[in-house]
């Protein structure tokens, strides 16, 4: 376990979370204890089975473990009621799904504007500044009042990243970041995490894809709702080096 | 999530569906239509037979010989002979709510000019008669209180008569017409009042003093009513008890005896026939009213799919902060601005169907009730039809949402 000076920011103490399928129970996460610190890039492996969605949903505050403690920045969550965790996602955490979720025909602002919409605390004016420098940040700031519909996969997923960006999260939870894009454009994405991990975020980027743990900090590997293995990746690949050894796209 | 914000979001997602929207907006359109033009003709009739009955005089009272009708075996009150003339000289001595007293005897027959001839009826009236029926003479003169003392052979004929009798244009006025071969000199002709609201010719009649028609006409010592006008509308209650008393007084009737004539008020008639055209108007617009209901669940049926299909849309924003009190929110108001953007529309077009109905002269008037009534309803059918797809969206498991294929 990495022995850091770092604030916690997620702490799971034997998590277990059972599903009821007809007579059965299934029992989907067997006690999973770990911590992420302040700044980390944790990717989550595991194949399909192994228990990563549903430790998604518990760290994204969608779903309450059945046993087990789960905080998120010191909060229990356990005990909260659907609304309280809704506030808290709206506040701790910044979701980047596989397939973008961007709302059609909609503009780049306004799609990441939309967090801040649930918050009270933002006007329309500074919901509009905060959403601005967010897509300024993952190089979007061209491409402000470009429609969902006119934009490549990874240009929306860029406009997905400043969304989980623009409410300033305790955490970004990706889950499968990378998975709609092709090569080059996921590394291009992967340029883009370690970007922001420099800059000091706490990234939880959930895969299936052993290649993505070469460019975290730390990867834990799940099986059968147990973890695996959990291990500091001290000599981690930088993406861009790898993006500018990728073959030059060739025009037609 | 302010209002403003859900407005808009609504109305991105009524505009992006511009047809579905339309076409579900359509039941609600046709629905507020239909009412507002049932309304419209259901209060322009009302007021058309309102308008006919108080252009008759809305102060006319009306005594009939014979009791009301309540059971037993009653008699024609045509054949009773309980009014007379006594009875018309004691309502004119110790009236004091009634303006214009006027005995009537009829008789219907042939009137003959020459070789024309047509099927008429004979009212015997005092001058009086004119101010209580509001009629008014285009040519010549009305029969004076002397004529109608000295049971003069004279008389005034309507305008049907007139044409029926004097077909080539010729002026009626001083020209002999006789009545059950009686003669009768025509000294005025009668303005016409055309048709009345129940399909009656009023032009065609004749009217004679109504001594001339007792005596020389009919041979007859009792009447067939007497008409009366009250002072004013309002004092019309106050003539009807007025006239019973006389009347009862004049008959001898004791206590508990029932009355052997019958008074009837203008204003209670019309009052029957609001509340028949009234009874019309409510089913008109309860049959309409259904399609209101038929149009709110086509909303809910859209908005039901409308919420199916965006259920990423919903697991994306609960994702991200939104409460089910928000979701819930968003798409009760975009039931509600359908339902409502479908009643102004409904609206304007039950505008122009009542002014199309007007243009086929069918007596039309809006009341401005049931404009705010009609948009009262479409806001309630918003809300009512939409809850529960809204709460079927609030419901949703984001987890299950976001990754809805």
């Amino acid at each position: 376990m990495e022995q850091q000076e770092n604030k916690v920011i997620i702490e799971l103490d034997n998590v277990k979370r059972d599903f009821i399928v007809g007579a059965e129970t299934v029992h989907a996460l067997r006690g999973v204890s770990f911590k992420v610190y302040e700044g980390e890039f944790v990717t989550i492996m595991g194949t399909s089975g192994s228990g990563k969605s549903t430790l998604l949903n518990q760290l994204g505050c969608l779903d309450t473990p059945t046993s087990g403690e789960y905080y998120l920045d010191g909060v229990s969550v356990r005990t909260m009621s659907k609304r309280q965790r809704a506030k808290l996602r709206n506040q701790k955490i910044g979701f980047v799904f596989q397939s973008y979720n961007l709302l059609p025909k909609t503009t780049s602002v306004e799609n990441v504007e939309l967090p801040l919409m649930y918050n009270k605390r933002y006007n329309a004016g500074q919901r509009r500044e905060a959403a601005i420098k967010a897509l300024e940040a993952v190089g979007l700031g061209d491409r402000l009042y470009h429609k969902s519909n006119q934009m490549s996969g990874g240009q929306m997923q860029r406009v997905a990243i400043a969304r989980a960006l623009v409410n300033d999260p305790a955490v970004i939870l990706a889950d499968e970041a990378t998975g709609n894009l092709d090569t080059r454009t996921s590394f291009e994405m992967l340029v883009l995490f370690q970007k922001l991990h420099a800059e000091g975020r706490t990234i939880i980027f959930v895969t299936h894809n052993p290649e993505i743990a070469k460019y975290s900090s730390r990867n834990i590997t799940l099986r059968d709702g147990k973890i695996r293995s959990d291990e500091i990746n001290a000599d981690r690949l930088s993406a861009a080096d790898t993006l500018a050894q990728l073959p030059k796209p060739v025009d037609d | 999530m302010n209002f403003y914000n859900l407005f808009k979001i609504a109305l991105r997602a009524i505009w992006s569906n511009k047809f579905r929207s339309f076409l579900s907006m359509l039941g609600i359109i046709i629905g507020v239509a239909a009412v507002i033009i049932m309304m419209s003709i259901g209060q322009g009739s009302k007021e058309s037979v309102r308008k006919n009955i108080s252009q008759m005089g809305t102060n006319i009272i009306m005594i009939r010989p014979g009791a009301e009708w309540r059971g037993g075996v009653r008699r024609d009150p045509s054949a009773m002979q309980t009014l007379k003339i006594d009875d018309y000289e004691k309502i004119l001595s110790q009236k004091s709510y009634i303006s214009n007293v006027s005995p009537e005897v009829t008789s219907s027959g042939q009137a003959i000019n020459g070789a024309n001839n047509t099927s008429t009826s004979l009212y015997g009236e005092t001058p009086e008669y004119m101010e209580i029926k509001q009629w008014a003479v285009k040519d010549g003169d009305v029969f004076t209180d002397e004529d109608v003392k000295k049971n003069a052979k004279v008389c005034l004929i309507g305008k049907t008569v007139a044409d029926e009798l004097f077909p080539n244009g010729q002026d009626p006025v001083g020209k002999t017409i006789r009545f059950k071969s009686i003669p009768l000199r025509v000294v005025g002709v009668l303005k016409s009042k055309g048709y009345n609201s129940f399909g009656m010719d009023q032009d065609n009649l004749i009217i004679a003093p109504y001594t001339t028609v007792m005596k020389r006409v009919l041979a007859q010592t009792y009447l067939s009513s007497i008409n009366c006008s009250a002072l004013t509308e309002e004092m019309t209650e106050n003539a009807v008890e007025e006239l019973t008393q006389i009347l009862r007084t004049n008959h001898k009737l004791s206590g508990d005896a029932e009355n052997d004539f019958t008074i009837r008020s203008q204003e209670e008639m019309m009052q029957t026939m609001s509340s028949t055209m009234d009874t019309i108007t409510i089913i008109l617009v309860v049959a309409a009213a259904f399609s209101l209901l038929v149009a709110g669940i086509g909303i809910m049926n859209i908005m039901l799919v409308s919420v199916t299909e965006r259920t990423r849309e919903i697991g994306l924003r609960m994702s991200i902060g939104a409460r089910g009190l928000d979701i819930s929110n968003q798409f009760l108001l975009e039931s509600i601005m359908i339902s409502i953007t479908g009643g102004l529309l409904g609206l304007l077009v039950g505008y122009l169907g009542t002014l199309a109905c007007s243009f086929f002269h069918l007596p039309t008037s809006i009341p401005l009730w049931s404009i705010l009534v009609s948009f009262a309803v479409c806001t309630l059918i918003g809300i009512v039809f939409g809850y529960f797809p809204a709460q079927k969206a609030a419901n949703m498991d984001p987890i299950e949402a976001i990754r809805y294929e």
